[in-house]
């Protein structure tokens, strides 16, 4: 069994959390309450050192004036807290959108959509079997079809009849099975969180496991 | 019927007193279970492994304390196959938190490494602004006016391995450990906009959302959960034959006890449910 105090420590604040599972009680919210504290004490400081210090004090101290004119756009965000005055807010709100939405968008839509689009369109040589072995042929046709038939779910500007009804009826399959994708790796992600804690009291507190 | 309506309203703290002996035992009696590399996994550890000489690994720690138990053993694994191949490492984070998971780390490897030294084999780089796409831009341009310092507060210039190491044209891969969707950022910013070899570790729940990525290779090579590090370390043994305690292995066999617990669960739930609606 250890006997570093810290590792006390961290099983106490483990089982304060395990407790919840029992029913809610002060040892959780207490425990709770502790982590976004301790979370926000652990940013301040490096948020200043990193980022205030060497960005903004750093520079002024050097002369470079020009800083001061972010800095006030910066503190117009404060802005919202004088209902008279919150407008103002609203200057460097449009100046961050504007930023970010011109840094992103061209970017986004060529990583998420475009090349996206080019990675389902079919090839000669994708159902080629002299270049392509004959299991991937198989795989590149059903995500073709997933992809057509899922985005034709979508489109509701035709009513989901006839033949668009059987298609949307494929493309609601391959979204059932996406969904029960995302919720098998969810399972196992929450899992692996669970064994991490359990890995931590069998090894680090009691030394029981290597 | 008096079972059937027992099992259909059973407390719910009964699946986790059972969850956790699923976990425990394993544990105390390890099965063994064998572990297969998926084509994601090994396309990394080659694309880490042919690292050329003069570039180096970029690893970005962009996750906190919440999903340590999928993501840190990817990071003490990573680490551990470029300081035996004598690879040059960068690490980071975009996360604040992810700066003093990242030194952990470090720490760690180097008990077994400890001929390693800052600036020569390793550079670590810290957290510099929140704004995460801007960093990775940044990195595109020039690394060293992105990071004038290094997390000791030594200046990049002055570090021997980063006087050759200007962008990502001298990264081989910059791997992504992410909780989030920092992965994405990376696609978008690094491997879009500069054309950087990218790769991710990611949870579990983020896993699913990465394929397409890996079809169209903007991502080369994908470690998801717990299953994609204990892949890793398996390759890592096997390959340079490091003999270290393997975390994510470890976990394994707990992982599947409680796959097949959940599974049988969701059978016998269902078979519940269709039996009560039948006799109603």
């Amino acid at each position: 069994m250890s006997h570093d105090p810290w590792i006390w420590i961290a099983v106490f604040f483990t089982f304060c959390i395990f407790s919840f599972l029992y029913k809610d009680n002060p040892f959780y919210r207490f425990a709770e309450h502790l982590l976004i504290g301790v979370a926000l004490g652990y940013q301040l400081p490096i948020f200043w050192k990193n980022v205030v210090g060497p960005k903004v004090i750093l520079p002024l101290q050097n002369h470079e004036y020009w800083l001061i004119i972010p800095l006030c756009l910066g503190f117009l965000w404060l802005a919202r807290l004088i209902p008279k005055y919150a407008w103002l807010s609203r200057w460097p709100m449009a100046f961050s959108l504007g930023t970010g939405a011109g840094i992103a968008i061209p970017l986004s839509l060529q990583a998420s959509v475009f090349r996206q689009m080019q990675g389902t369109m079919l090839t000669k040589a994708m159902l080629s079997p002299s270049i392509t072995p004959v299991i991937h042929i198989i795989g590149n046709i059903v995500m073709f079809v997933g992809v057509i038939t899922t985005l034709i779910y979508f489109y509701f500007s035709v009513k989901h009849v006839g033949a668009v009804g059987k298609v949307a009826r494929v493309g609601i399959w391959y979204i059932m099975l996406a969904f029960g994708a995302t919720f098998g790796y969810t399972v196992m992600a929450r899992v692996s969180l669970l064994i991490g804690r359990f890995q931590f009291l069998l090894h680090d507190w009691l030394g029981v496991i290597d | 019927m008096n079972l059937l309506n027992k099992f259909m309203n059973m407390d719910r703290r009964w699946i986790y007193i059972i969850t956790t002996i699923c976990v425990i035992v394993p544990f105390i009696k390890p099965i063994g279970l064998p572990t297969y590399t998926t084509p994601p996994v090994k396309n990394l550890y080659d694309k880490v492994d042919n690292t050329p000489d003069g570039q180096a690994v970029l690893i970005s720690l962009d996750f906190d304390a919440s999903t340590l138990p999928e993501l840190y053993p990817m990071a003490v694994t990573i680490l551990k196959h470029c300081f035996e191949k004598n690879i040059k490492v960068i690490i980071t984070s975009l996360y604040i938190q992810g700066v003093g998971i990242a030194q952990i780390a470090l720490e760690d490897v180097k008990r077994e490494f400890p001929d390693k030294k800052e600036g020569i084999d390793y550079t670590f780089l810290p957290f510099v602004i929140p704004q995460l796409s801007l960093v990775i831009l940044g990195m595109g341009e020039d690394i060293h006016k992105t990071f004038p310092k290094d997390y000791y507060g030594t200046s990049i210039d002055s570090l021997p391995m980063m006087k050759e190491i200007r962008n990502f044209d001298q990264i081989s891969v910059a791997i992504s450990l992410a909780a989030g969707a920092v992965s994405r950022s990376w696609i978008t910013y690094a491997n879009q906009r500069y054309g950087a070899s990218v790769a991710a570790g990611v949870t579990a729940v983020m896993a699913a959302e990465n394929y397409p990525f890996l079809q169209t290779k903007q991502l080369i090579g994908m470690l998801g959960g717990l299953k994609g590090a204990a892949e890793y370390e398996t390759l890592v043994e096997k390959k340079l034959n490091i003999k270290t305690r393997k975390a994510a292995c470890i976990g394994m066999d707990a992982q599947s006890a409680v796959h097949i617990m959940m599974i049988v669960f969701i059978i016998l739930g269902n078979i519940a449910y269709f039996v009560a609606r039948r006799k109603k």
